[in-house]
């Protein structure tokens, strides 16, 4: 199905079971611990070797020499894969690295061995077993430093340079304007199920269960790396632990289960250790922002400039934190700048809202900052500023733009009234308390993604595609959209996921999968629809679908007795025109946050949360709702503790567990309200819907900072806020 | 901010510097030429245990370096156990031994003889939900699903502990019983971590669940 | 892991005797840190005893009039005792305060007082460190640093003790008893029990080989206000930046002890004796000889305010 116009009233708008707040139908299997996950296959494979993945101990370098004798003569021992007898292996494009490394270490704890054995525990301490000789070369691991030799990006998400107008000459002009330099940290998606991977070979077939976000994509990978047809490999990763990006490509643990299996003769499984998940692969990179904003004394913005910089090894890309910045605000004279320096810290890539989330961490503060500077409430800076066109391209509108009414709803619901324009003027008890605000900003983007749709004699449905489900609710509203087209109750509905051999989706990520592959699905069972109205006779235009039968006037017959005997079929994909380069489609929002800093010791405790988003049609409030409270606790993440520390001397990321990279727990998080606005956006798909997965995220850590200069006064620009930042500056206890 | 170049760690005796390249030699887990030399790995020792899962009688031969966790997912095939990091830093192995609740990573197997333990496999299936598996997926207290059993297992014992007195951190009299209260609730739940940020929802579930109780 | 071979033990002295003809035996009771540090082999015991059928599970009166808590009670089971809540508030608080309920219940008194340092470096055996690789050079000194000491270090390490049991115990003047491989029994004044760095921070404890902890006395309540204020990031599940751990009298004398400071729980004699005087002073008097680094100074007016902030709570208790 080519989506190129307008969506007009289909089936989907009946919203008898598209749109209904459902529970997932995972949920059952989730909260009694029998949905499986890639390394707890036993139903697959009856007795796996059990891989560990040596990684290396320098950051970059080279392998001298490498010394197997002692781990192979250790017990249980089966095989151990090096560079050296992997064979020849390829670098597919989505790896900036290579998943195993030798004899040239490119950053560190990348993979150098994997060793095969009966057990989990043997193969653990016959790691420890090999004996490497190193030579350490230098490395560029700190960024500041690094900067000033940073490069126009050869690849990126969006264009590294943009420029309307006369940017300089207006910021010169402009009466009041912020001139400030922001930075963000590295982060770690820390994903719950650390990367993992059962691989079995069968002749030249590949067999693969894996935690992966994007099935074909990993059957491409595997088949880049290995140097193998696609066709002789097979990906399963129907359950996925948590990615937010992590998880886009295939890693050490799939390549390396896959070697090790062709090297054991045997299903060999591999999970990375949670230490190895944060230096081994992906992270978010830090930025250094540099934000210009430059605005008429009654709050109009006439020049707004953002230049960005980050760091990633050889081949990789920038984080591009400018993208916003490009169409969130007016402004006649803009310019926005990436670049990119080569730092040697493991590969950078994508982790939930790339380029935008850290992007709105600075902007958004910016924002707070010159509406303080103007004397003017920070949604009233923003209204005046609020464009409805793509500000670099007047001609092309916004398909729905609705940031002012995410504002002022939620406002009024947060209370905004109340706030105190006078930071540091509210006490309770032993806590200055504050509130803060930010926009929200995310990209819908259009990507084709296929289903296909069976129907039984018994009049069940079954969807088959590609796609995962990540924690997002595919299962459920892919269920959904199958229920409503087909005119059938959602309990009649299987849904199969995480296959390749099923028709291939967009995947999970960039708050892409709910839209399109809902849509995909849509457009199977329209064909599907097509079908049954052709094998019964009907006229499909005019046959009705409900109540699990067919219809055409008087006459109706259930659907299975539609199907026969046999099954009824049909496969179908929905692929875009050039819509969205016609009309520009974006997630919007409001974040509002208070928080209280202790006016002793500067601890800072996030104590209401409310989001507002207008992101098109909500298909399940239920998990819409998960999806956007989840954004926002990683949003608090980011702004209060989550930073990979890099030591700059040794190159690598410091704090790599769970005890100290902090993530939020219980005791960090208050209630979390969301609000979605009644929208519907045609020229997003057939589902008039788009993403809220990222957009959930982008602009929190920013409230929560300008929350916390609301409350206490001491303005931080170096995330995360920690209270390090803050006491030096607060006044003395009384 | 230093450049790589610039630190001087000579005095800390420390064998590498920024500034050029130098040979170390690992040895993984004791790396760079600052281990002891290795010996060679000696023949798995195993260990006879017998414990009780879900009310089941088990009797088993491990190597004695496998944890609980290991053991109920990797020779029990009891995966409903979560392992999330494997050093007691995010809440996923979470299960219930002699009614408390344990992370199962941080215990060898072979340390628990004559014990009964209930992992999520023994709270209920997913045709007979037990009550705090309902209110999660109600609730929606979940979304990956994987650190959810470890969620649930804590959930349900946490309330027994409240049941028994015992204080925590938020508790604000100490000689007092405890209430079920949001910030208690938030506190004592704290050890497990829910990366997709759930904890909102999981906390209404386990108020809901308290509710009934009470 | 390397492979050790397993036992348990079925007494205190049993349990001694075993360790002392044993080499490479370690003790194993929770096991929350040192089957932690196993798994990354920094721990390498070639024999494990098992003393979790030892009995020393009971909390008892003494004649003194205060309290011995056997080494195997449990961090839950002894912050939830009646006695402890009502006259050892600040242990209940300090044990309230770490960890989680789930290694709460497994972590024990003397597991909890031999818990090794949190410092990254010592976790990353690819890394320089001389309490784990004695003589390989120290790399949190000028490199990550922001939770480390700044009192009693020394150029071999800044680690700190992470425990906040350990803070609370110093305050109140326990005793730790041990049983020795021989036999023989001593009690060793918590303020002797950890060590400072020094040119040997791999040494920690002044316990012998194969010394185990039997009990933790407690002399006879104070009275008082107990507080124990955790200072940390994360609010809850974190370890501390720094804590105080204070009791303070109705006259406004008392004692007080940090925790995220040093290898130690810091205690200062002449700094309980300024607690009349208020916050500034008896911070000037603890942080005495403080050496932090770039990435900790926010410590030193972290202790004072801290500290301020407890006075305060004090005095409203009152």
């Amino acid at each position: 199905m080519k989506f190129d116009a307008p969506a007009t009233t289909n089936p989907i708008d009946q919203l008898k079971a598209v749109g209904k707040p459902t529970s997932r139908i995972d949920g059952p299997l989730k909260t009694t611990g029998t949905a499986p996950y890639a390394y707890e296959r036993h139903d697959a494979a009856a007795n796996p070797a059990y891989g560990f993945i040596l990684g290396s101990a320098i950051a970059k370098g080279r392998i001298a020499s490498i010394d197997l004798t002692q781990a192979k003569a250790a017990p249980g021992v089966i095989a151990i894969v090096t560079a050296e007898n992997a064979g020849k292996l390829g670098k597919p494009t989505g790896h900036t690295v290579r998943m195993l490394a030798g004899p040239a270490i490119d950053h560190y704890d990348q993979a150098v061995a994997l060793v095969v054995a009966d057990s989990f525990e043997q193969a653990r301490a016959a790691a420890r077993l090999i004996r490497i000789d190193y030579v350490r070369a230098k490395g560029a691991f700190d960024l500041a430093a690094a900067k000033d030799g940073a490069v126009v990006p050869e690849t990126g998400w969006t264009a590294p340079d943009s420029a309307a107008g006369d940017f300089d000459g207006a910021f010169a002009k402009a009466p009041v304007k912020l001139d400030a330099i922001y930075t963000t940290p590295d982060q770690c998606h820390a994903s719950m199920e650390p990367h993992a991977t059962m691989a079995a070979w069968s002749g030249g077939k590949l067999t693969l269960w894996t935690s992966n976000q994007m099935v074909a994509g990993a059957v491409g990978d595997m088949a880049g790396t290995l140097l193998i047809p696609k066709e002789n490999i097979h990906v399963m990763a129907p359950y996925v632990g948590g990615g937010f990006g992590s998880k886009l490509w295939v890693r050490s643990d799939a390549v390396l289960a896959a070697l090790g299996a062709r090297a054991a003769g045997r299903p060999v499984k591999v999970a990375l250790t949670r230490p190895q998940v944060f230096n081994n692969t992906t992270h978010r990179p830090a930025t250094i922002q540099r934000i210009r904003i430059g605005a008429t004394r009654d709050g109009k913005i006439t020049a707004i400039g953002h230049e960005t910089w980050s760091g990633d090894l050889p081949g990789g890309g920038p984080e591009g934190a400018a993208a916003q910045t490009r169409l969130l605000y007016a402004g006649e004279n803009r310019m926005t700048k990436t670049r990119l320096a080569v730092l040697d810290l493991p590969e950078g890539n994508a982790m939930r809202a790339p380029g935008e989330a850290p992007g709105m961490m600075a902007l958004e503060v910016a924002m707070d900052e010159m509406a303080e500077k103007l004397g003017m409430d920070p949604i009233r800076f923003r209204t005046i500023n609020d464009i409805q066109v793509d500000p670099e391209k007047p001609e092309r509108p916004f398909s729905q733009r609705a940031l002012i009414e995410c504002m002022e709803s939620g406002a009024q619901r947060f209370g905004w009234n109340r706030r105190s324009t006078r930071p540091g003027s509210v006490r309770d008890g032993r806590w200055l308390v504050g509130m803060g605000m930010a926009a929200a900003f995310r990209n819908n983007h259009l990507i084709k993604s296929a289903a296909r749709v069976r129907l039984d004699k018994h009049g069940m449905v079954t969807v088959e595609t590609d796609m995962t489900d990540i924690g997002t609710g595919s299962y459920t509203i892919i269920a959904q959209t199958a229920a409503e087209t087909m005119g059938v109750a959602l309990e009649r509905v299987t849904v199969r996921l995480g296959d390749s051999a099923f028709p291939v989706s967009c995947g999970s990520g960039g708050q892409f999968g709910a839209v399109n592959s809902t849509a995909g699905v849509y457009a199977a069972c329209m064909k599907l629809r097509e079908a049954i109205a052709q094998k019964l006779g009907f006229n499909s235009a005019d046959a009705e679908f409900a109540g699990g039968q067919v219809r055409v006037g008087n006459r109706s017959v259930d659907l299975g007795e539609a199907a026969g005997e046999g099954e009824l079929s049909a496969e179908d994909v929905i692929e875009y025109g050039d819509i969205a380069k016609r009309y520009q489609q974006s997630t919007f929002g409001a974040h509002f946050v208070e928080v209280a800093v202790d006016a002793a010791t500067a601890e800072i405790r996030v104590r209401r949360m409310l989001a507002v988003c207008a992101a098109g049609r909500i298909l399940n409030p239920i998990s819409a709702r998960s999806q956007v409270i989840g954004a926002m606790t990683m949003g608090v993440g980011a702004a209060l503790m989550e930073e990979a520390v890099v030591d700059k001397r040794f190159g690598f990321f410091v704090n790599h567990d769970l005890a100290s990279y902090e993530v939020p727990v219980h005791a960090d998080i208050p209630h979390q309200e969301v609000i979605f606005l009644d929208e519907t956006d045609p020229m997003s798909s057939p589902m008039k819907a788009k993403g809220v997965g990222e957009l959930g995220i982008c602009g929190v850590a920013a409230a929560v900072a300008n929350a916390i200069y609301n409350a206490c006064g001491v303005r931080v620009r170096d995330y995360p806020v920690t209270l390090d930042k803050i006491i030096g500056n607060l006044p003395p206890l009384a | 901010m230093q450049s790589p170049a610039d630190f001087d760690m000579s005095r800390r005796g420390v064998l590498i510097t920024g500034t050029a390249s130098a040979a170390v030699t690992a040895v993984p887990g004791v790396a760079n030429a600052y281990a002891p030399s290795a010996s060679t790995g000696k023949a798995p020792i195993m260990s006879t245990v017998a414990f009780t899962v879900n009310g089941k009688d088990y009797k088993v031969e491990l190597d004695t370096r496998t944890t609980l966790l290991d053991a109920l997912r990797e020779h029990l095939k009891l995966t409903g156990t979560k392992k999330g990091c494997d050093h007691g830093q995010c809440g996923a192995c979470t299960v219930i031994v002699e009614g408390r609740r344990i992370n199962s990573c941080m215990t060898l197997a072979v340390m628990h003889e004559g014990d009964s333990i209930t992992t999520i496999e023994g709270l209920g299936t997913p045709g007979k939900l037990h009550p705090m598996q309902a209110a999660f997926v109600k609730h929606d207290g979940y979304q990956c699903g994987y650190c959810t059993p470890g969620q649930i297992c804590s959930a349900v014992a946490m309330l027994e502990e409240i049941g028994r007195g015992i204080p925590s951190h938020v508790s604000a009299d100490l000689t007092a019983q405890p209430e079920i209260s949001i910030d208690e609730i938030r506190e004592r739940m704290s050890g497990n971590i829910c990366r997709c940020g759930a904890y909102s929802n999981i906390v209404e579930a386990v108020q809901e669940v308290a509710g009934q109780r009470a | 892991m390397k492979a050790f071979s397993y036992e348990r033990a079925t007494s205190p002295a049993e349990a001694a005797a075993l360790a002392g003809r044993t080499p490479g035996a370690r003790f194993i009771a929770g096991g929350t840190n040192l089957l932690d540090l196993m798994k990354l082999q920094i721990e390498t015991p070639a024999h494990l005893i098992d003393i979790n059928g030892i009995g020393l599970d009971r909390i008892e009166a003494t004649e003194e009039g205060g309290l011995r808590i056997g080494a195997l009670v449990r961090n839950t089971d002894l912050a939830a005792d009646q006695r402890v809540r009502r006259d050892y508030a600040l242990l209940s608080r300090a044990l309230l305060a770490g960890a989680s309920g789930q290694l709460r219940n497994m972590a024990t008194t003397a597991g909890n007082l031999m818990q090794r340092t949190r410092c990254p470096y010592f976790y990353d055996s690819n890394q320089p460190c001389n309490k784990r690789q004695p003589g390989s050079g120290c790399a949190a000194i000028g490199g990550f640093s922001r939770a480390h000491a700044m009192l009693g270090t020394s150029e071999a390490c800044i680690a700190t003790h992470p425990s906040d049991m350990a803070v609370a115990m110093r305050a109140l003047d326990a005793t730790v008893e041990t049983v020795r491989p021989d036999g023989s029994v001593r009690a060793i004044p918590i303020a002797d029990f950890h060590r400072l760095p020094g040119d040997t921070p791999h040494i920690e404890t002044a316990l012998d080989p194969g010394e185990l902890i039997t009990a933790v006395t407690l002399p006879k309540p104070v009275g008082g206000r107990h507080i124990y204020h955790k200072v940390r990031d994360r609010a809850s599940y974190a370890f501390a930046l720094i804590s105080v751990g204070a009791i303070v009298q109705k006259d406004g004398s008392g004692r007080v002890a940090l925790g995220g400071v040093a290898h130690k729980p810091w205690r200062v004699e002449a700094a309980d004796a300024q607690l009349p005087a208020g916050a500034k002073a008896t911070a000037a008097a603890l942080l005495a000889g403080a050496r932090p680094t770039q990435d900790n100074a926010f410590k030193i007016p972290l202790v004072e305010r801290t500290l301020g902030a407890v006075l305060a709570q004090a005095e409203a208790m009152r």
